[in-house]
């Protein structure tokens, strides 16, 4: 039976779910809930300087009906008093010891505040330290937040006054609004650092009100840049994490921040190295209880694939990410159209004629492939045909061939595979599981990278349409 | 310009008189849409009849915004869409509901009413089972299809909440004409063509209101009366000029065709057959789409107990159940053949079955009895026999007390008028090219009912645009000869 249970910079965890310092962790009564639904542990709302909010706070971005494909907010650090969510902490971890309390730390850049607050953190019972250096709003105007973390010396600083001080391990949140994030993660490093924390939310203006032209969410007519997160930020989540857990010089435990709201996005970030994940978006949408799939799922995942402890698979992917000139240019796919499958929504067509390499044609019911009809062809074609309802007493060819169980031969695209180059965009369009896979072909050519070429003084080849 | 609408019957004089009278008017376009805005709309002069309207409500109730915009959002958007294939008329169906997506309810309605301009009825007429949603590549997908008639009606109702204006305007003037026999389908959306093409369009009707079967023959659950002259009220923006009360007949015809530069037919079939049995004249037995025609108008408000359709088409079907809603607590299907030999649609069939309408299958009338009135149908079982050319062999008699027989076994032709005309008939329809509408008269175009049989308001409407860009290519190529 495989175990979610892990240690995290010496912290024992009962799992890797962790809240994200964000709304859902403002207090002790909520962060006990969560404990309760099956969260392994929380980061605190960032406790430090004393604030103001405003309202409103938050936007998002639907796609396609979908809410909130991406969230913003221009929310402040807590704005409960120090004293309160410190009392809380002291009574979260009284009553639930085995889960893991973090305090999100944020005051002025000044080696006695942070000692101060390290210490007041630590004697309420937290069993780390998360120093926010990444808020990219509001609080970095103040010379906090992501203003340190995008200025290495000032993270190296910042966190080695941390270290002097605290008992707990210290883990540096950082901001992806940064040219290289692994600039800010060796600089952390540097500082003393037991752990990384990424990604902070994203510089983002979510939206303007067509109606009265004013961007969101809006404050009065008025918005500021806010930090952005939600689904859509997974993947340059998941491209920071790679970048620093492959980095030589970081070699630190990181705690992966960026979109995850189900197993398959933490299963990807553990894959990539994350020793931990949090989770703010998805609770904000739906609530705590997301969590139970999140466990369940993912050791549902570990039996199939063999694995015990998250130590299993930590990391495994990380190596398989590398430099484009290490990609082998010979490795040859091209698509499959899997006709018993096909609904003849002909999107791949499309795709493959506006937005790839014009090599899937609709001529199967011809008499010969012909590659030469475009697009406007086909519909034009389609528009000039008189289609009248079909009714029994008039019609004596019933449509059962056209009938809606069977995609008509005529509507099934045909896959050129001379011509097709293999760059999977028709099976990501196709609306049917498995009905396009990519399919490798045996050039018969050995491994070769852009960087052996080079090395070997050859160039690239122009390409050469066999066909022309 | 000639607005007859208080007269249900017009003597024939009247109509020559009436038909003189607007051809001496037909050079002034000015002054047929003048007259036409000083007119009153026709869904202001839709009759409204309270117990119709609460007996016969939205059998597809409408989507409301949100459910739109998710419904919408479901659309994969398919290149060549197969939907739009199967519409006649060929609505770019996904370019409308992205648009609804979108939240561009101005340009859906436009693309909508760009392919069809009776989108609105459509959308509720449609039997869209066999047509565009029948086409939804959902279903080989193990999905619902889009419901497309509902983002449709969904579009179309928006333009009328928004004003109602048309999303086009007629072409440069031309000072062409032509004149439409019949206001059905296929005249309107011939019309509205020849207006886009600065062609004058004028429409004769022989009844008080435009729409013909569009108005008066669909079943009132999915299209309103009112609703289908709302829709109608769009064509007089372009100037589309209306005659009402006017039957044409051969005299009437050779002056339309003296004065306009090409006559469209669109005159839909003649009344329904007669069974040939006896008591076939006493009160209590009438054709269904009289039937139809004059609940929808409020003429009959109320069933009596016990009523027999005669048939099994859609308009049978049509007719049994608006005999149910208006009270009735008998009503019989008689149809001389089986359940699989039905010509409704399977959809009408399992709606008349919910409806409560009762099915005697392998039975026909041989006569009908009653004093003063109907009191009982003569019936007939017959050996089920499968659908072979061998007339079905009679088993038993018995009766069935009835009150009120109505007979929906097809309609006859109605070409009488065309005599002097030199146009094709075959098997008593007009013959046409299918793609320009054109007859063997190359002066006549034709379309609709009347063309191919019977079918449907789409058919229709697809028949009457084609002719018109048909007249209008036929036309530019006369004056290019000349």
């Amino acid at each position: 039976m495989p175990t979610l249970k892990t240690t995290f910079a010496g912290i024992p965890c009962i799992n890797p779910f962790w809240l994200a310092s964000a709304p859902p962790t403002n207090c002790g009564e909520q962060i006990m809930r969560a404990f309760d639904a099956g969260w392994g542990g929380a980061v605190w709302k960032t406790i430090g300087e004393p604030i103001m909010n405003v309202s409103s706070r938050y936007s998002s971005i639907d796609w396609n009906n979908q809410r909130m494909m991406g969230l913003n907010n221009i929310e402040l650090i807590s704005d409960r008093p120090i004293e309160v969510n410190l009392r809380e902490i002291s009574e979260v971890k009284r009553r639930y010891p085995k889960h893991v309390v973090i305090a999100s730390l944020m005051v002025e850049s000044n080696r006695h505040a942070w000692h101060d607050i390290v210490q007041r953190a630590e004697d309420a019972g937290a069993d780390g330290l998360e120093l926010n250096f990444g808020c990219p709003h509001g609080m970095s105007e103040r010379g906090m937040g992501s203003a340190v973390g995008q200025v290495p010396e000032y993270c190296s600083q910042i966190t080695g006054w941390v270290k002097e001080k605290a008992r707990t391990p210290v883990v540096v949140k950082l901001t992806p609004n940064i040219t290289d994030i692994r600039m800010a993660a060796r600089a952390a490093k540097q500082g003393g650092s037991d752990a990384l924390s990424a990604i902070n939310t994203i510089n983002s203006i979510t939206g303007i009100d067509l109606n009265t032209l004013e961007p969101r969410p809006n404050v009065d007519g008025k918005s500021s840049h806010g930090g952005y997160c939600g689904p859509a930020v997974k993947p340059i989540a998941l491209n920071m994490v790679q970048q620093i857990m492959s980095d030589e010089q970081v070699q630190l435990p990181l705690s992966a921040i960026g979109g995850i709201g189900s197993w398959q996005d933490a299963a990807e970030f553990i894959l990539l190295g994350a020793g931990t994940v949090q989770v703010c978006t998805a609770v904000m949408h739906y609530g705590y209880r997301i969590v139970e799939d999140m466990s369940d799922g993912l050791l549902a995942w570990m039996r199939n694939k063999g694995f015990e402890t998250l130590d299993d698979f930590r990391g495994l992917t990380v190596s398989k990410v590398t430099e484009w000139k290490h990609l082998n240019l010979n490795y040859k796919i091209v698509a499959r159209i899997h006709e018993e499958l096909c609904i003849g929504c002909e999107l791949c067509y499309t795709a493959c004629w506006d937005g790839a390499h014009q090599c899937i044609h609709l001529d199967r019911a011809l008499s010969a492939p012909n590659t030469s009809r475009t697009p406007a062809m086909i519909t034009e074609e389609s528009l000039s045909r008189i289609s009248v309802t079909p009714i029994a007493k008039l019609d004596t060819n019933g449509t059962s061939e056209t009938g809606p169980q069977h995609t008509p031969l005529s509507r099934i695209p045909r896959v050129d595979e001379e011509e097709c180059v293999g760059c999977n965009l028709c099976s990501l369009v196709c609306p049917v599981s498995d009905c396009i896979t990519m399919e490798q072909v045996d050039n018969g050519l050995p491994p070769e990278t852009w960087e052996e070429r080079v090395s070997a003084g050859m160039t690239a080849t122009p390409l050469v349409h066999t066909k022309l | 310009m000639l607005h007859n609408q208080d007269s249900n019957e017009s003597q024939a004089d009247d109509a020559h008189s009436l038909a003189r009278k607007t051809l001496q008017h037909d050079s002034n376009t000015g002054d047929i849409a003048r007259s036409m805005s000083e007119t009153t709309p026709f869904f202001a002069q839709a009759p409204r009849t309270p117990e119709i309207t609460e007996r016969f409500p939205d059998l597809h109730p409408p989507l409301n915004r949100t459910a739109a915009i998710a419904e919408a959002n479901r659309c994969l958007y398919c290149f060549d869409a197969p939907c739009t294939g199967a519409c006649p008329t060929h609505i770019d169906v996904p370019r409308f509901i992205k648009k609804i997506a979108s939240g561009n309810l101005e340009g859906s309605a436009k693309t909508i009413l760009d392919a069809n301009i009776l989108g609105a009825s459509c959308s509720r007429a449609c039997p869209v089972d066999v047509l565009c949603e029948g086409a939804c590549v959902m279903h080989r997908y193990n999905k619902q299809p889009i419901e497309i008639a509902k983002l449709q009606r969904f579009a179309m109702d928006a333009l009328h909440e928004n004003g109602g204006s048309l999303p086009f305007s007629p072409g440069e003037d031309t000072g062409k004409s032509v004149a439409l026999v019949g206001g059905g389908p296929a005249s309107l959306a011939c019309a509205a063509e020849l207006r886009r093409h600065g062609i004058k369009a004028e429409i004769f009707d022989a009844r008080p209101l435009p729409g013909g079967l569009n108005t008066y023959g669909v079943a009132e659950y999915k299209l309103p009366l009112a609703e289908s002259l709302r829709e109608i009220d769009l064509l007089a923006q372009l100037g589309v000029a209306f005659n009402f009360s006017v039957t044409v007949d051969d005299k009437i015809l050779s002056d339309l065709e003296a004065s306009h530069d090409a006559i469209f037919l669109g005159v839909g079939l003649g009344g329904i057959h007669q069974l040939g049995i006896t008591g076939e004249s006493l009160p209590g037995v009438q054709n269904a789409l009289d039937y139809i025609a004059d609940y929808k108008s409020g003429k009959v408000t109320a069933a009596p107990r016990r009523v027999a359709v005669i048939g099994a088409g859609n308009t049978a079907i049509d007719a049994a159940n608006a005999a149910v809603r208006l009270g009735a607590a008998d009503v019989h299907l008689i149809y001389r053949r089986g359940r699989e030999q039905i010509s409704a649609f399977a959809f009408e069939y399992e709606h008349a079955k919910q409806e409560g309408v009762k099915f005697l299958w392998h039975t026909t009338p041989i006569g009908i009895l009653g004093a003063d009135a109907v009191e009982a149908l003569d019936l007939v079982t017959l050996e089920a026999s499968s659908n072979g050319p061998s007339p079905p062999q009679a088993r038993e008699n018995f009766q069935l007390s009835i009150d009120l027989v109505i007979l929906a076994i097809g309609q006859s032709t109605h070409t009488d008028f065309l005599k002097n005309g030199q146009i094709k008939l075959e098997g008593g329809h007009v013959l046409i090219d299918r793609v320009t509408g054109q007859t063997t008269n190359p002066k006549y175009f034709a379309g609709g009912d009347c063309t191919n049989g019977g079918r449907e308001v789409v058919d229709a409407v697809a028949d009457g645009k084609r002719a018109g860009i048909g007249i209008a290519a036929w036309l530019e190529g006369q004056r290019a000869n000349t």
